[in-house]
């Protein structure tokens, strides 16, 4: 039985559910992988590795595949606002996707654009995004090359709307253009999020760390940084760190 | 080494000009020879100034003479949002409950209201739950109002004001207690409903609650309204422009103090509050003392949200409270014991004796939580303090991928530097207070 996770099971009928999203990696891949937005497969079940399994539950594959783009038309104001943005000057190229999901539009950005972008968004007299509610990064380390996600949270409170912007950047290089000399409210948010995640606001006016210490090694919400990163020593025994734990992602 | 390089050097070595430690009282030890130049760079703090927690203002000053102004934060980090990464949804609540400390049921509130939106269940939620969730966030923003103006009173050396602040609020959270079990961080509200329903006789202690703050609450305008010191400390303090809240992102009582009627509860409503009757209470005095009344004001208005909730309440009584997706609901329906504790014998007999499938699925769901489907959400409320912002994000599984939170004090205090610099030492302390921050959600 040592074999009983090949590296590229044939799909079988019975590896078939009715979920379509415990569809196995292989016949995805045959299936536009790209529309899919599969970010990271998960392996197996509690996040065990390496022990005999005799469930059958580490046998399991489940691809984590987040909404993907969506085709125009938006509906109601999304339209508007998707054509205003796109028929700014030298933005015809800005946005890389749409994605509406759950009542709530995101537009991913292509990264040198957002500067731009971001100022006609705020400055348009008919999209008036003046308000930047929140600045802040998700770490996805399984889908190459696009690691880092900023979003930024825009909100018109002229016209009483709010949108999401997305933009991402690799781990190699994590530079990201500030938005600081538009809403300078991001000032702090750009700061957390490069202290949390290492994202580089290029043009930041001071890109410090916020929270965690000056001299601290390491962005602590990033995935590869560990939940209780500091060694906790009880007196004679040891506690694994909360993500060495069992646990049923 | 020089002591550019060296990240341990010490506190009192520095590349530019001497440093002194003083603690107060012993102002003559500083040795003024050989200092030169005007300004003069103090540390205030880091220190936990009344409820506000440990904030650090780094001021240059001039005589008493403010030049420049920044705030040090981080000294009450957490790690909330990492720590959210490896709990379970419903688990969540319990820790960002504990941001700030002073409004815990926004927190709740709007972490729920992103996980239910992920879930898509906002539609689903019993009109009683709603209406209990309104009510403690209606209660919990006089009791936070009442913690800006007495700690902000105690900061002026009003301590009337503060003694008097701390009475009412604690009327308030012994109502919370009776509903919650808990003064404070409450994990209330659950993705889906809320934790249980009213205990018996909370109607009564409701009426009884909002009859004495009736009686109170204008106490604090006859006491400071008019008072000459209070508004020569206020007026013309910490000013700050619709167009400086904008673009710092400044929102709550600041902004409404510009006279914008900025208030979500109106402009995109949640939870029902588009069913309520209240007014937004804006001013056009855009300083330290147009945010106190508006405080005093909106305390008004909340008692009369509050007052609508119970007679709400008291028409849907015996109505669930939880979403009815077994699912999601969790089980916590508490018989209260003459101890304090105790669980429901109903639904232990059940689980216990009765129903295989239904341990199963208390186990399961206790243990495991609910998967909730990928993606990612925005949810925003009205906090006391201003926009308080939620960005959830789900990989499928049964705990948060990520869970941001734009908390309203860490994005005003941004706005210190604006406010105080140019003004007197003095006016700091109040410009500070008169955005009412909170540094468990500054830092999370």
């Amino acid at each position: 039985m040592s074999d009983d996770k090949p590296q590229d099971p044939a799909p079988t009928d019975a590896d078939r559910t009715q979920d379509p999203s415990h569809e196995t990696q292989s016949e995805l891949e045959r299936s536009e992988a790209r529309e899919l937005e599969i970010v990271e497969v998960r392996e197996g079940s509690f996040g065990v590795r390496g022990t005999g399994d005799t469930s059958g539950f580490g046998g399991l594959r489940r691809p984590v595949i987040m909404p993907g783009a969506s085709a125009p038309p938006y509906g109601g104001w999304y339209d508007d606002v998707a054509e205003r943005l796109a028929g700014g000057e030298g933005l015809t190229d800005a946005i890389e996707k749409v994605v509406v999901d759950r009542g709530e539009i995101t537009f991913f950005i292509r990264r040198p654009l957002l500067l731009t972008t971001v100022t006609h968004l705020r400055n348009d007299p008919g999209l008036r995004f003046e308000f930047c509610a929140s600045v802040s990064g998700v770490h996805y380390p399984e889908e190459t090359g696009r690691e880092l996600h900023v979003v930024y949270e825009l909100t018109s409170m002229t016209h009483n709307r709010h949108i999401r912007l997305e933009v991402v950047a690799p781990d190699d290089d994590p530079h990201i253009p500030s938005v600081v000399p538009i809403y300078p409210t991001a000032d702090w948010h750009e700061r957390e999020t490069w202290d949390m995640f290492g994202v580089v606001f290029d043009g930041h006016p001071a890109l410090t760390r916020i929270l965690m210490p000056d001299d601290w090694p390491g962005h602590p919400q990033r995935k590869d940084y560990p939940l209780g990163g500091i060694p906790v020593e009880f007196k004679g025994g040891t506690i694994p760190a909360p993500d060495e734990r069992r646990s049923y992602s | 080494m020089t002591i550019h390089d060296d990240p341990y050097a010490g506190t009192t070595e520095t590349p530019e000009g001497p440093v002194f430690n003083v603690t107060g009282q012993d102002w003559d030890s500083i040795d003024v020879e050989g200092i030169e130049g005007d300004t003069l760079v103090v540390n205030m703090g880091p220190q936990h100034p009344s409820t506000h927690g440990v904030l650090r203002l780094i001021l240059e000053i001039d005589g008493e003479r403010v030049r420049g102004a920044r705030a040090g934060i981080g000294y009450l980090h957490t790690g909330i949002e990492k720590n959210m990464e490896f709990r379970t949804w419903t688990q969540g609540v319990t820790f960002c409950t504990r941001m700030d400390y002073v409004a815990p049921f926004s927190n709740e509130a709007v972490y729920v209201h992103g996980v239910e939106k992920l879930l898509g269940i906002t539609e689903d939620i019993p009109e009683r739950a709603q209406v209990l969730r309104v009510l403690l966030l209606e209660l919990n923003r006089i009791s936070s109002h009442l913690i800006a103006i007495a700690t902000g009173g105690m900061e002026l050396g009003a301590l009337t004001v503060m003694t008097c602040g701390f009475r009412d609020r604690e009327e308030i959270l012994k109502v919370f207690e009776a509903i919650t079990g808990l003064r404070m961080n409450h994990a209330y509200f659950r993705p889906g409903g809320v934790a249980q329903d009213l205990p018996d006789g909370s109607i009564q202690q409701l009426r009884d609650t909002v009859a004495l703050l009736r009686k109170r609450l204008p106490e604090y305008a006859a006491l400071c309204n008019a008072n000459p010191i209070f508004k020569g400390r206020l007026m013309e303090v910490g000013h700050l422009d619709l167009a400086a809240c904008l673009a710092l992102g400044v929102t709550g009582p600041p902004l409404r103090a510009t006279g914008y009627d900025w208030d979500l509860r109106k402009k995109r409503p949640y939870f029902g509050y588009e069913t309520y009757d209240f007014d937004v209470i804006t001013r056009n005095e855009p300083d330290s003392y147009g945010r106190f009344r508006i405080r005093l004001d909106e305390m008004d208005q909340s008692l009369r949200i509050v007052e609508q909730c119970i007679d709400r309440l008291e028409a849907s009584e015996g109505e669930p409270v939880m979403v009815a997706d077994k699912k999601i609901a969790w089980p916590a329906q508490l018989s209260v014991g003459a101890d304090g504790q105790g669980n429901s014998p109903e639904h232990i007999k059940h689980i216990m004796g009765e129903s295989m499938e239904a341990l199963i699925h208390h186990f399961k769901i206790v243990t495991e939580g609910f998967r909730v489907p990928t993606g990612q959400a925005w949810a925003e409320i009205e906090s006391p303090k201003g926009v308080i912002g939620c960005h959830v994000v789900s990989d499928g599984g049964t705990r948060p991928y990520r869970a941001h939170f734009r908390d309203p004090s860490f994005v005003n205090l941004q706005a210190v530097a604006a406010m105080c610099e140019g003004a007197m030492l003095s006016d700091v302390i109040v410009a500070v207070a008169s955005i009412d921050p909170v540094m468990g959600g500054v830092d999370r």
